[in-house]
């Protein structure tokens, strides 16, 4: 098992250079992301067996790379198998979409070589069985994807998304440093030892911080997350698929690995610092991402959300298993993990999307888009899919882990501890609030960009995209309605991941009539998505056939009544911006400082009427603007020591050597 | 037998709240004329006017989508399917496990979320103040009505519906300062997803106080009989889970006699006529609220279900 993936992987890493050569072949991306798809499938298929079918062996090996006297390790157990599929479902998604959208990649000697190492990367740091071949995977997935983020380096603003990038990514790798340098103290690198080893109670605090810190920053937790947004949309769009999609959750994977897999039994207080993250983090991903115009931002700014909802999902799980009710820890932890999958198929769609209407209109811009429903009706319809998937609406799959978090909160009143007990259905409500603006959310990106009339003659002369692309996400779009309608089957197969982690699992499902979910018992909740499903589906056409049958199926087709009022200009629809407004007013006051202002003509002058909105990002300017500024005066001042005479500097060798020799001393 | 018996319950439950939803808008429009001191239009006006649209041609705007014929369909299966959920005149109908309450408050996001598609659909200035004022309004409604449903199910140890009602009316319940406080939240909520007055109103059309009649505008014939129907099956889902819940006296259970399932029909009925009444009499005697109004209103419901959550540990038994 394990030897296929690491073949996988190396063959992927081989794919790397010869990228080099194939970026100038005219098929060279063809030859290039077909090696992909096919590395990222056999990936994903052993990783699938191995969870479904050996989920109890944990093969593993020893390659003499690396450090001399540790040698690299690998593990395949049910998490890191769990990890694998989604990471190359993701990749082998993103490559399919490639084989047409790469072909339209205007440098491609800056993606082709760099795409496959990325892949590698990232399954490297899943696979990886000690610290240090951890932590290189991890600085490798993070250098690559960067380069990929300033692969269209003319444009002023990438640069600026991969400079911020590569710092925070930085900031996670030091962290993540620390907290393995922590943990090996005791114990030496190889994952085997830490676990076997005893770390006191405030170590494992710590390290639990700084894990928390290290795979936030990578994963966007807020406040952590002010690179995402800049970094994800930059890249070319199935990367951004990767990066929103898949990337932050092998981040996801860092911090189920340090936490639950490599520190012992968790303190009640972590779940309160994972949750007290988790929660905002999901509230106001999704307030951010309602009030941009840009697509792909806006979807990079709703997977913050996403990862707050996974996040809460796990601060959920810490909370249980420190109070010793494992068995609500297993409905967390399945919840957050399904949270996990599932988001992977319905950001890499949406990405998808996006990139699709990129490529044909040239547009990321929504109040530029419009009407394309008519143009890409193919595209549409898998863009809806994921709109609906995401909005966490029935009988789709971003319900079912919501809904699965939802009932591990309401047993809250269950915990011994007093404080979880009260907090816990605050974040609920935190969650609550999130799921509305989602949905809110992506009917601006729908509405706006999808429906109504082409604001602009690019959208105006759009068509459909090519057929790899829309392979793609028809695919991605088909498995969020099986995982919506069958969410036992996915349920099943994370038994074992949830036993190895946090030590028990959540009931058997498949067997259930009807393929029923049921949490804990029937007499509390119970979910069925295949008969929602087929309900609805019923009810509809039997509604459709009986009126077309017995009243009337007659249709003509006439000017938009619009009280009577219609305005041909395209101008006259609700914007991006507009659509969100009553929203801004009403949330953006306090928590982005939105101000409104109006610049009214007076009566008679033919001047336009001026409206300006101005919104601030407070986490920016009270958390990022401080630190540049102290850093940027601290270099100003050092900068003096590189125009100083040889003497100045002879005289600071000498200061510097006789401190040495003081330090020595002492 | 029993099998047979099941479907046949469950069925009529569908049938029921499909039958029932006119006429209760019939009722409550009845009952504000009346109190108006006009005579009103017949109780059964909905029926008729549902059936006039339904004959009617549908006149399309020359750039709405295939997405825009279909939504009034899928509004309504959503809807509908949400509707027999929740029991009316018997607990533990043959699919009352298949969704439970969050599941409900889903389906009818799902019908929401592609009501607001549809008023943009057609690229009118109308369409888009509509949708975005509605998802302003859900934005608010839904948490608090989740909030709602957190506090009734931490209280019942359910969210399955059928439970909760067995449960609120048996006599573990008591007085709970928690469970007053929920059904003021969900009072709330309930004027506001069906946008009544204070929130919205349901009978006029112009253009700045109006949402949903906004997003529906472009709608005719069997398509806007459709959204009509969908939103008096909404009126009733919202009526009905009130008495589920709160009024939960007399409500039959699946393998009851027929008598006593008659029984548990008759008292629904009931039910309804006095909580149409209230709905009557509390729109005729407030004002609507002006847009940006609302959400100091939902806030209300929101925080309210909030302090419902958290007083449950407070009073236990009261």
């Amino acid at each position: 098992m394990i030897a296929v993936a690491l073949w996988s992987v190396a063959a992927l890493l081989a794919l790397a250079p010869a990228g080099v050569v194939l970026s100038t072949r005219p098929r060279g991306s063809i030859i290039l992301y077909g090696g992909c798809l096919v590395a990222t499938s056999t990936l994903c298929v052993t990783a699938l067996s191995d969870l479904l079918y050996f989920p109890h062996l944990t093969p593993s090996a020893t390659l003499p790379i690396g450090l001399p006297w540790l040698g690299a390790h690998f593990r395949l157990d049910a998490l890191s198998a769990f990890f694998l599929v989604v990471v190359n479902l993701g990749g082998a998604a993103a490559s399919l979409f490639a084989l047409g959208y790469g072909q339209h990649e205007e440098s491609p000697g800056r993606v082709l070589p760099f795409y496959p190492a990325y892949l590698a990367g990232m399954n490297t740091v899943v696979l990886a069985n000690d610290a240090f071949s951890f932590l290189v995977a991890w600085e490798f997935m993070s250098l690559t994807s960067w380069a990929l983020v300033v692969s269209h380096h003319r444009e002023a603003e990438n640069v600026r998304a991969g400079y911020v990038y590569l710092l925070m990514a930085s900031f996670g790798t030091l962290t993540l440093l620390l907290a393995f340098g922590l943990l090996a103290s005791g114990a030496g690198y190889d994952f085997d030892a830490i676990r076997a080893s005893h770390p006191s109670a405030a170590l494992a605090g710590m390290v639990m911080i700084l894990a928390l810190l290290g795979a936030g920053s990578k994963a966007g937790l807020v406040p952590l997350h002010a690179w995402l947004p800049l970094a994800h949309p930059a890249a070319p769009s199935h990367v951004s698929g990767l990066m929103s999609g898949v990337m932050t959750k092998v981040a996801v994977y860092g911090f189920v690995r340090i936490v639950f897999d490599l520190l012992p039994e968790p303190v009640w207080w972590w779940s309160v610092v994972v949750l007290l993250v988790g929660g905002p983090t999901a509230t106001l991903g999704v307030l951010y991402a309602l009030m941009q115009r840009d697509i792909k931002r806006l979807l990079a700014y709703s997977t913050i959300e996403n990862i707050g909802i996974i996040f809460t999902g796990l601060g959920l799980a810490l909370a249980f298993k420190a109070q010793g009710l494992d068995w609500v820890a297993a409905l967390a932890f399945t919840a957050a993990l399904l949270h996990v999958f599932n988001h992977a198929l319905f950001k890499s769609l949406l990405f998808f999307g996006a990139g699709a209407v990129l490529e044909v209109t040239g547009e990321r811009d929504m109040e530029k888009l419009g009407g394309l429903i008519h143009r890409m009706p193919k595209t549409a319809f898998a863009m809806l899919v994921g709109c609906v998937a995401i909005s966490a609406l029935p009988p789709f799959n971003g319900f079912v882990s919501e809904w699965l978090t939802f009932q591990a909160i309401l047993l809250s009143p269950q915990l011994p501890n007093w404080g979880l007990k009260l907090i816990i259905p605050a974040f609920g409500g935190l969650l609550a609030l999130a799921a509305a603006f989602a949905a809110a959310c992506f009917v601006e990106l729908y509405g706006i960009s999808f429906l109504g009339r082409p604001r602009s003659d690019l959208a105006a002369s759009a068509h459909e995209t090519d057929r790899f692309s829309l392979a793609a996400m028809f695919a991605l779009a088909a498995l969020c309605l099986v995982a919506g309608i069958l969410p036992g089957l996915f349920i099943d197969a994370l038994a074992p991941v949830s036993k190895a982690m946090v030590g028990n699992v959540m009931p058997h499902q498949t067997g259930l009539e009807w393929m029923t979910i049921v949490p804990i018992a029937e007499s509390r909740s119970s979910y069925n998505g295949l008969l929602v499903f087929l309900f609805s589906a019923l009810s509809g056409m039997a509604a459709a056939s009986a009126i077309h049958r017995l009243a009337s199926d007659r249709l003509r087709r006439a000017p938009a009544w619009d009280c009577g009022y219609p305005d041909p200009n395209p101008a006259i629809q609700y914007s991006a911006s507009s659509f969100s407004q009553p929203i801004r007013r009403v949330f953006g006051s306090v928590i982005f400082a939105a101000h409104e202002s109006g610049e009214m003509p007076p009566p008679l002058s033919p001047a336009p009427a001026r409206l300006t909105v101005d919104m601030r990002d407070l986490i920016w300017d009270a958390l990022y603007a401080p630190i540049a500024k102290v850093i940027g005066v601290v270099t100003e001042r050092v900068n003096m020591l590189q125009f100083l005479t040889i003497r100045r500097y002879l005289t600071l060798v000498f200061a510097a050597l006789i401190v040495l020799l003081l330090v020595v001393a002492l | 037998m029993t099998a047979l018996r099941d479907i046949l319950s469950q069925g009529v439950q569908m049938c029921l709240v499909l039958l029932l939803a006119p006429l209760l808008t019939g009722f409550v429009r009845k009952v504000k004329a009346r109190l108006l001191r006009r005579r009103g239009p017949p109780l059964l006006q909905p029926y008729r006017d549902l059936i006039r649209l339904m004959r009617k041609d549908v006149v399309l705007a020359d750039n709405a989508s295939w997405l825009f014929r279909v939504i009034p369909y899928l509004m309504f299966a959503g809807t509908w399917v949400a509707a027999s959920l929740v029991p009316t005149f018997g607990n533990g109908l043959l699919f009352s496990w298949t969704a439970d309450l969050i599941a409900i408050i889903a389906l009818l996001g799902s019908a929401r979320f592609f009501q607001a598609l549809a008023g943009m659909d057609v690229g009118t200035a109308f369409g888009g103040i509509g949708s975005s004022r509605e998802v302003m309004i859900a934005s608010l409604a839904e948490p608090a009505m989740l909030i709602t449903v957190f506090s009734v199910a931490m209280i019942a140890g359910s969210t399955q519906l059928s439970y909760v009602a067995e449960f609120m009316g048996s006599d573990a319940v008591g007085l709970r300062v928690s469970l007053g406080m929920a059904f003021v939240a969900l009072t709330i909520v309930a004027l506001a997803e069906n946008a009544r007055i204070p929130v919205d109103n349901p009978a006029t059309h112009l253009e700045l106080t109006m949402v949903h009649e906004a997003m529906v505008l472009e709608y005719s014939g069997r398509h806007l009989a459709l959204i009509d129907l969908s939103s008096q099956l909404k009126l009733l889902l919202y009526v009905s889970l009130i008495a589920c819940v709160f009024l939960p006296w007399g409500t039959a259970t699946a393998d009851a006699s027929v008598a006593r399932l008659g029984l548990g029909a008759l008292l629904y009925l009931g039910k309804l006529v006095v909580l149409g009444f209230l709905l009557a009499v509390f729109e005729t005697s407030i004002a609507k609220m002006r847009v940006f109004r609302i959400p100091e209103f939902l806030g209300a419901a929101l925080m309210l279900a909030l302090l419902a959550t958290l007083l449950r540990f407070v009073s236990g038994s009261l």
